[in-house]
């Protein structure tokens, strides 16, 4: 019987694939690497491309897309931390720009959802404030 | 026949209501179904994450990322993770609550407060209170993407690395079961040292392009992921909350309808009365 290795493809978001491997290829940042089984241990980044699991037997080859993530490989057991995003220092950067943005945006104008729940918030209260006079003058009837 | 009509319209709008909270108390079950399902999926990230994080610690006692160290602290961050929607009992304001006491505490001891909101009721609550917001992210409905949270969280840790905020916090609803949803506070940086298992073996991985960068793209994702986490465990609550709020509304109306419908046989009844005497009455008369 062919050795084999426990495979975990997991992302974020959840697990993408689980299982045994005769052999695993994947996209590291300084070239892509191939691990038999007894592998010595190793963590690596990915950089996009493509994770290839040779399951039991030689039978398949199994593809998945990896945008990037980290590769742990352990004698018996290889982990792929799958990003699902695309990930690149300056799209990061444009993200957090427009978080910002947003953020000051909200602040600065207080427009449209601000005063949406304002009033939300307004109209609760004045409804408690009539429910509370109406039983005052209930009790004074009575 | 005075009130009779009155109160069959009452009637009939309360059981409209009602149809409505009943149809959103099945929505929000099957929807909770789901968020748990997609809570129980993050777990293994997080987990294998953990595992890894843990070992290079072990692995290289003597570096320090900046997110290990703790330091004097002057300015907190607090990333508030709430519902988009309201109609969900008081899943938010239990967690606003308990902010609010934090908050006065680190206030007392002088120390300023940033936050970054998720969902829609923190960023209104806050926009009220009058809170300092430097990033946000709403709408992210009920399938939570990492992607969304990306750009919101890379605010708060590079005011973290410049030095700008020494700690953050994240507050979430954290899922018990379906009854209960607890507000909980947790540090996320500095990371808590954590009282570890000790690990038995003693060799090392080999890293590319070298450890320190391997570590600190690590640690990176993994402050996402546990936020990502708190979304997805805050969805959760949200709709298990929904739920139970949806229940009790329902509940309500439908025993408001039963003693609405008892005084409309009383007043139908009395009416009867009235005619059948008055007819007695012109009949004895004539």
């Amino acid at each position: 019987m062919a050795m084999t290795i426990h495979v975990d493809i997991v992302s974020a978001e959840g697990e993408i694939f689980t299982g045994m491997a005769e052999m695993v290829y994947a996209p590291a940042v300084m070239g892509e690497v191939g691990i038999a089984p007894r592998h010595t241990p190793l963590v690596t980044q990915l950089k996009p491309g493509e994770v290839r699991v040779e399951t039991e037997g030689g039978k398949e080859m199994l593809h998945f897309y990896v945008s990037g993530g980290i590769l742990e490989i352990q004698p018996h057991v290889v982990t792929v931390l799958a990003d699902t995003a695309i990930r690149a220092a300056d799209l990061d950067e444009a993200a957090a720009q427009e978080a910002k943005r947003r953020a000051e945006d909200a602040m600065a104008n207080r427009t449209s959802e601000f005063e949406y729940a304002k009033a939300q918030a307004e109209l609760v209260e004045a409804a408690a404030q009539l429910r509370a006079i109406e039983r005052i003058r209930k009790g004074k009837r009575g | 026949m005075a009130g009779a009509k009155e109160i069959r319209t009452k009637i009939g709008s309360i059981k409209n209501t009602s149809k409505i909270t009943k149809a959103m108390e099945m929505v929000a079950a099957s929807k909770m179904r789901k968020a748990q399902n997609r809570m129980a999926a993050t777990r293994p990230y997080a987990e294998k994450m953990r595992n890894v994080i843990g070992h290079l610690f072990h692995a290289h006692p003597e570096y320090k990322h900046t997110f290990m160290i703790e330091r004097e602290v002057k300015r907190v961050g607090y990333i508030i993770v709430s519902s988009d929607r309201g109609l969900c009992g008081g899943l938010n304001n239990n967690l606003f609550r308990k902010l609010i006491k934090e908050l006065k505490v680190h206030r007392d001891a002088g120390v300023e407060v940033d936050f970054c909101a998720i969902g829609n009721k923190a960023l209104g609550f806050f926009g009220r209170v009058g809170g300092k917001i430097v990033s946000q992210a709403t709408h992210l409905g009920d399938a939570p993407h990492i992607e969304d949270l990306i750009g919101t969280v890379k605010v708060m840790l590079d005011a973290y690395t410049d030095g700008t905020i020494d700690e953050i916090y994240i507050a979430y609803n954290d899922f018990v079961n379906t009854m209960t949803q607890k507000p909980t506070i947790e540090q996320l940086v500095p990371i808590p040292p954590k009282a570890d298992e000790e690990l038995k073996h003693h060799w090392d991985y080999i890293y590319e392009p070298d450890s320190k960068e391997v570590l600190d793209n690590l640690l990176g994702r993994y402050i996402e992921s546990l936020v990502y986490q708190a979304v997805v465990e805050n969805g959760a609550c949200e709709q298990s909350a929904r739920m139970v709020a949806m229940k009790s509304a329902s509940d309500n109306a439908n025993s408001l309808i039963d003693e609405l419908q008892l005084i409309y046989n009383k007043a139908r009844q009395a009416a009867i009365t009235q005619e059948i005497s008055e007819i007695v009455g012109g009949a004895a008369a004539v």
